[in-house]
């Protein structure tokens, strides 16, 4: 499946773990966005392919807080991804995070589940560090600056 | 915090040196135009901008007799490292995660 977030110089992140739950049980945790909110942040997701729904996390410096959400794929009790991109529709994704996250369950000898996390389409940093410049967020930097220089205070 | 991620705080510390990164993010500036905007003496100006050099926020450039200084786009880098604040996002969620599958019902 292509990706839609796949460009040429991008990074990834993996987390691989091994949960003592069956694949369904891991499956219902990521799909039910009760559940979700529990672990994760208030959501309005469905496992819907073509479904948008956003996570809501408390705002800081650089971020308003909400995440832009696309299922892109859905395998029951299998595989599960969605885009996650900061910014809304309305803006230019270029200076924010465009972004997948994929969540993989294979099933264990043991009954439990490796449940594995790829997050990819990070840009580089160089490429982020830039755009910070512009686009309204070097006063932003600046209040994330102040609060540390506060902090070491 | 890293070396690095400290040299750059100490750098930001002073506020005319912040004053001077931001204006800086603007574009590529001459000394004596850095000068003319703070009210403060060229030598000052010259050390701020060695510190902010040092830090690896700026870097300098030579034109016969004057300097022009401009933001080093990684500068900043350790500061707005998405990738590693995500990685620590998705540890300490995952672990989360689990402690909701033990208070699910099967």
């Amino acid at each position: 499946m292509t990706d839609p977030a796949t460009k040429d110089d991008t990074q990834s992140i993996t987390v691989e773990y091994e949960l003592l739950h069956p694949p369904a049980k891991v499956w219902r945790a990521l799909t039910d966005s009760k559940l979700v909110e529990s672990w994760l942040m208030p959501n309005d997701l469905v496992p819907v392919v073509g479904h948008r729904f956003t996570f809501r996390a408390r705002p800081i410096p650089g971020w308003d807080g909400i995440c832009h959400c696309e299922v892109l794929e859905v395998k029951p009790n299998e595989r599960l991804s969605y885009t996650w991109r900061g910014g809304s529709d309305e803006l230019p994704h270029r200076s924010r995070l465009d972004t997948v996250v994929t969540w993989t369950l294979t099933p264990m000898v043991s009954g439990g589940t490796r449940l594995k996390l790829v997050h990819s389409g990070f840009k580089s940093s160089d490429a982020y560090a830039f755009e910070m410049m512009g686009n309204g967020w070097r006063g932003k930097i600046a209040e994330r600056i102040a609060e540390v220089v506060a902090a070491l205070a | 915090m890293t070396a690095r991620e400290d040299a750059i705080f100490r750098a930001l510390a002073d506020p005319t040196r912040r004053a001077v990164f931001e204006r800086l993010t603007l574009g590529e500036a001459a000394v004596k135009e850095i000068t003319a905007r703070f009210d403060v003496s060229q030598p000052a100006i010259s050390q701020h901008l060695a510190a902010l050099r040092k830090a690896g926020l700026v870097a300098e450039r030579r034109e016969g007799r004057n300097a022009y200084y401009r933001v080093n786009p990684a500068g900043l880098r350790p500061l707005v490292d998405w990738i590693e604040h995500y990685q620590a996002f998705w540890r300490d969620r995952i672990e989360r995660l689990r402690t909701t599958l033990e208070e699910m019902e099967e």
